[in-house]
This record gives C-alpha cells, structure tokens and sequence, in this order.
C-alpha cells in the first residue's frame, strides 16, 4: 500500500484545511456571540428570578435556568465576552511584553541576552497555571487581574520564540544587507527583522488564546477570576458543581462552550501551522 | 559528561536565583499590610501591629528582607503558614504524596493511552484510524480538565453510582478504597497529557520511519510488527521520554485544579486553600516547591536522554 499516494496527499490537505477553516467558524461565531450578546441574549444574564429556579432546559430555557433563576443559555452568551476578552486581550498583552525583550536578548547578545533568558527560564520552571494562580492570588480577584496574570505567565513563551527567530535572522544574509545599508539596529529589528517572525508568532499567538481561555476559566472557577454575579465559565462551573444532583445542566453547559471554544482555536492554530510554516509540517 | 553536567549545574543556580528573587518579589504585588491580615480581630492595636512588623521583619529594608527569606530558603525554611500555623515545608511534604500518587497514576494512564495511539497513527497514517486517533488527542488537549473532572462525577458517581464522587483515602491504609477515589482525577489529570504524549509519539514514529535502518529492516523481510516496535518505536522513544519528564512537572499543575473538584488533600488543593486564607507564606512556598520540582525534572530528563541515546554519550 502506498501511503503517500498523491491523491491520498491531496485528501490530507483537504481535510486538515477544510478542519482549520471550521476551527475560524467556529472562532467568529463565538465572537459574534460574545458581542452581540446584550442583543441576541434572550433574559438578563444577571437579574434573578425566584419562580424559576434550577429549571430544566426546555423550549423557553434553551440550557435551563441556574440556582438563582437566571437563564443558562443568557448567560453563556455572555460569559464569551469574559472568556474571549481575557484569551484574547492577555495573548496580546503577552506579545508586547515578550517579544520586544526577545528580540531584544536575540540582536543586543551578551549579558542583555543572558539576563532576560534566564528571566523567562526561571519564569517557565514555575508551571503556567500555577504561576498565574500565584500571581492572581497576590494581585487580588478580578478580572483584569486574572488577565494581566495570565499575560505575565504567557509572556515567557514569546520572549523564547522572538529570541530564537531574531538569532536565526541576525546570521541571514538579508541581515547582514540591512545592516551594511546603514540602517540603525531598532530600524533592522523593526522593520526587518519583525516581519518575519509574524507567522511563527501568529501560530503560537492563536494556540496561546486557547491555553488562555483555559487559564482563565480556571482562575475564574476558582474565584480567582470574573467576579460574580458576572457571568463566566469558570464561575458558572463553579456554582455548577454544589448542585450536580439536582442540576446537571448548569454543569454540562458553560463546560461545553469552553471545550467547543478552546478546541476551535486549537484546530484553527494547527492548519495556521500547517498553512505557514511548510518546515514544520506535521507529516 | 561531567562537564556537561557541570556546565549544565551553572546555568541551573542564576535560573534559582532570579526565581527567589521574583517569588520573594510577589509579596510587594499584595495590597494592603500583611500585618493587619495577620493580625486579625486586633488590628485596632498598634502594640501587636508593631509586634507582628518586627516579627515579620517588615520594618526592615526590603534587600534585607530577601536575603534573611532566601537564606532560609536555602536551608530548607520555607516560612510558617500564617493561618496553619505549621512551618511550610513540612505542610509541602505532608501533601506532595498525595499528589505524587495522583500524579503517578495519571502519568501511567496518558502512556498508555498516547503512546499506542501515537503508534497506531503513524503506521496507519492518513487513514480514518490516524484522523480518529488526531482527534481523540485534539479533545483530550482542548478538555477543561476540571470540567472533565465534574463530568465524570456527575456520570460515575451521581448517575451510576460506582464510584465515590470525592475524598481521598490512603494507599497504605486501604489500596482497593485509595485507587477508587483516585482513579477519576488520575483519569482526568492523565487525558490532557495523553494527547501530547500521542501527538509527539506520532511525530517522532513518523520521523523514525522514514530513516535508512528501517528500510534496511524491511529490506531484511521482518515482520512489520518487529519492524514497527523493535526499531522504529525504540528510537522514536528518545524525544518522548523528555518530554515525558517535563510533561510530569506539568501534572502538578494540572493537579490544582484536579484536587479542588475531588477535594483531594494534595499539593494543588494546599495551594487553593492558601490563597482563600491569604495565606501568603504558603502560597510562596508552594511556587517554589514546584518551580524546584520542575527544574530537577528537566534535568533527570536531559540525563535521560543521554543514558537512552548513546550517540550523545560519547560527547
């Protein structure tokens, strides 16, 4: 049997874009959730109701209603808002910080190059979670704090990618030009160095997100995060769980949105992968 | 190799250092003054404020701070638990058992879930086997593991009853009730992980297959079975061990959340725990205690990978 018949090449690349184009779908479709959500939500994701508590999904209640008589459905919609705000607000907060310091250590060398490296070692020893954890517990439960949180502890990941693609640029050839041209170190770093990294970072930028949405459900149930009566997933699990017998709805919901979220960024970064970088294929 | 090693111990002890330096650093984030924290009902009482200051040493300068913190460190004194009232070290080694075990567990379940997958989908590549087993990893990595965690509960436990929804007893006081209570969150802990493990598996089986010793097998006339596990999967184990290493410092991680959901009373939950106190010293210590952990991991790791690769030994 031939394994990497052309036709069989060919049904692989369908498949693995035709999945990657379903992740982005799935991607706006969220946002498009998230935004519209003071519009599109049928109840108040916040104002209680007594006379409808824990009620089971139906036609009324797509999802069911919570322990407060708040209807699920309302507010997963806009729970997106906190979970895409802080997956994709700390992936960018993330960069800023982490690629300036990469490119940084990468072109300036030395003892610059030493220090920052071993800042983001020492940074990525600590677990990523327990890192953010850490850091939101000192910085106190919001959140923003729960964002800017996870922002430090991604931010290690970008210094080491923008690092190690400026040591791979500063011995390119086109570098050299640039540099032989005259042009100031910030101008090689921004203006030539920077557009060449865009793919890789897009691709662990995008598969970040995905971590991030995790992180920040995960601070936000353990209360870490998004305070309530706010609407988030994380939250919502949490008070899901002290009424798993007589509500599993409550439970089953919010933890679906996050997994359909969390696995679309996932397939849209793979085939972002697999678009971009021909090296790095996964064959 | 020993200067290997040597050189490898160099870039370890600065790595340390400004990890103390940043852990020490997170109490400067905390608003407020851990004196009044800690000082409870009587923090109208300016006497005990200041007594808790000078105990704390908190009228001292900030650089004196840290070195008389990191001197203890050094020596193994990662502080008293503010609300426990026990040193922190001996609160981490109580709990890191408890963890280990779980940890342990869920270490053997993602091998032997991931390791075959990843196998099965690099011989069978671009076959609905090999998309099936993609997506089996893709899941298992894009789970919540906490809401994994209240699945399986709300399955298991509330829906069949088979097993005990939390708690945790242990191995040496029963093995058949310590392994029904950890087996969900070992499962749960273990899924994420598997999916790595398969995805590096396959790509590191795919990798070995295409090399010159596996034609030279097949060219032989073996079996594809002994050409599969005896040549290719042995030498696509040496990127899998490493990160099978460093993936285990991971679990500890993931165990935070794990623990909460079965309230098991580990490592994560310890931490948890210390945070709703305010229970700063703790939560420092715990940091610490896992960045150590994960720094020795990568570095048995790296050993690993000399001793398993003999091309490297020589070096």
């Amino acid at each position: 049997m031939n394994a990497d018949s052309p036709r069989r090449r060919a049904l692989r690349r369908f498949f693995q874009h035709r999945l990657a184009v379903l992740g982005l779908v799935v991607v706006v479709v969220f946002i498009l959730a998230a935004v519209l959500a003071p519009w599109v939500a049928p109840y108040d994701p916040i104002q209680t109701s007594w006379t409808r508590l824990r009620k089971p999904p139906s036609a009324a209640f797509l999802f069911g209603t919570d322990e407060n008589g708040r209807d699920v459905f309302s507010r997963v919609l806009w729970g997106a808002r906190a979970s895409l705000m802080a997956g994709v607000v700390s992936v960018l907060a993330a960069m800023l910080m982490g690629v300036p310091l990469g490119l940084l250590a990468g072109l300036a060398g030395k003892w610059t190059d030493a220090l920052i490296s071993r800042i983001a070692d020492a940074m990525l020893s600590v677990p990523f979670l327990i890192l953010a954890i850490a850091l939101a517990a000192f910085l106190g439960p919001a959140l923003e704090n729960a964002m800017l949180a996870i922002a430090i502890s991604a931010a290690p990941v970008f210094v080491r990618l923008a690092r190690g693609m400026a040591l791979e640029a500063r011995s390119a050839d086109w570098f050299e030009a640039a540099r032989a041209l005259g042009n100031p170190p910030w101008r090689t770093a921004l203006l030539h160095v920077l557009p060449n990294i865009v793919p890789p970072l897009l691709v662990q930028g995008t598969l970040a997100i995905a971590e991030a949405i995790i992180a920040e459900a995960s601070l936000s149930f353990l209360g870490l995060g998004q305070q309530p009566p706010q609407p988030s997933w994380g939250s919502m699990l949490n008070s899901a769980q002290r009424f798993l017998t007589q509500a599993p709805w409550m439970a089953i919901y919010p933890g679906v949105a996050i997994f359909v979220v969390v696995l679309a960024f996932n397939v849209f970064g793979d085939g972002l992968r697999d678009a971009l970088d021909p090296r790095s294929q996964r064959r | 190799m020993i200067g290997w090693l040597l050189r490898r111990l160099a870039q370890i002890i600065p790595t340390l250092l400004i990890l103390s330096v940043m852990i020490f650093g997170l109490q400067q984030l905390m608003p407020g003054d851990p004196a009044l924290i800690l000082a409870g009902e009587e923090r109208g009482d300016p006497v005990v404020l200041a007594q808790i200051r000078a105990e704390l040493l908190l009228d001292r300068p900030i650089a004196e701070q840290y070195f008389v913190w990191v001197s203890k460190v050094v020596q193994g004194d990662f502080g008293f638990s503010w609300r426990i009232r026990m040193p922190v070290s001996q609160l981490i080694l109580e709990k890191l058992p408890v963890t280990f075990q779980l940890a342990t567990m869920a270490f053997v379940i993602a091998i032997v879930i991931g390791v075959p997958l990843g196998i099965l989908s690099a011989v069978r590549r671009d076959t609905p086997t090999d998309w099936l087993a993609n997506a089996v990893a893709l899941a298992g990595i894009s789970t919540p593991n906490f809401w994994l965690g209240i699945m399986m509960i709300l399955f298991f436990s509330v829906n069949l009853g088979w097993l005990p929804p939390s708690g945790y007893v242990p191995l040496t006081e029963d093995w058949r009730a310590s392994l029904a209570t950890t087996i969900m969150p070992a499962f749960v802990l273990g899924s994420g992980i598997a999916g790595v493990l398969m995805r590096h598996t396959r790509a590191a089986m795919m990798t070995a297959m295409a090399q010159d010793y596996v034609r030279t097998a097949r060219a032989k006339g073996m079996a594809e079975g002994v050409v599969v596990l005896k040549h290719a999967f042995r030498n696509a184990l040496i990127p899998v061990v490493t990160l099978g290493a460093i993936e285990f410092g991971r679990l500890l991680a993931g165990a935070v959340l794990t623990e909460q959901i079965f309230t098991i009373p580990g490592f994560g939950k310890l931490i948890v725990d210390a945070v709703f106190n305010r229970d700063y010293p703790v939560v420092q210590g715990v940091v610490l205690a896992t960045a150590l952990i994960f720094v020795v991991l990568s570095l048995v790791a790296d050993l690993l990978y000399m001793a398993i690769n003999p091309r490297l030994r020589q070096a």
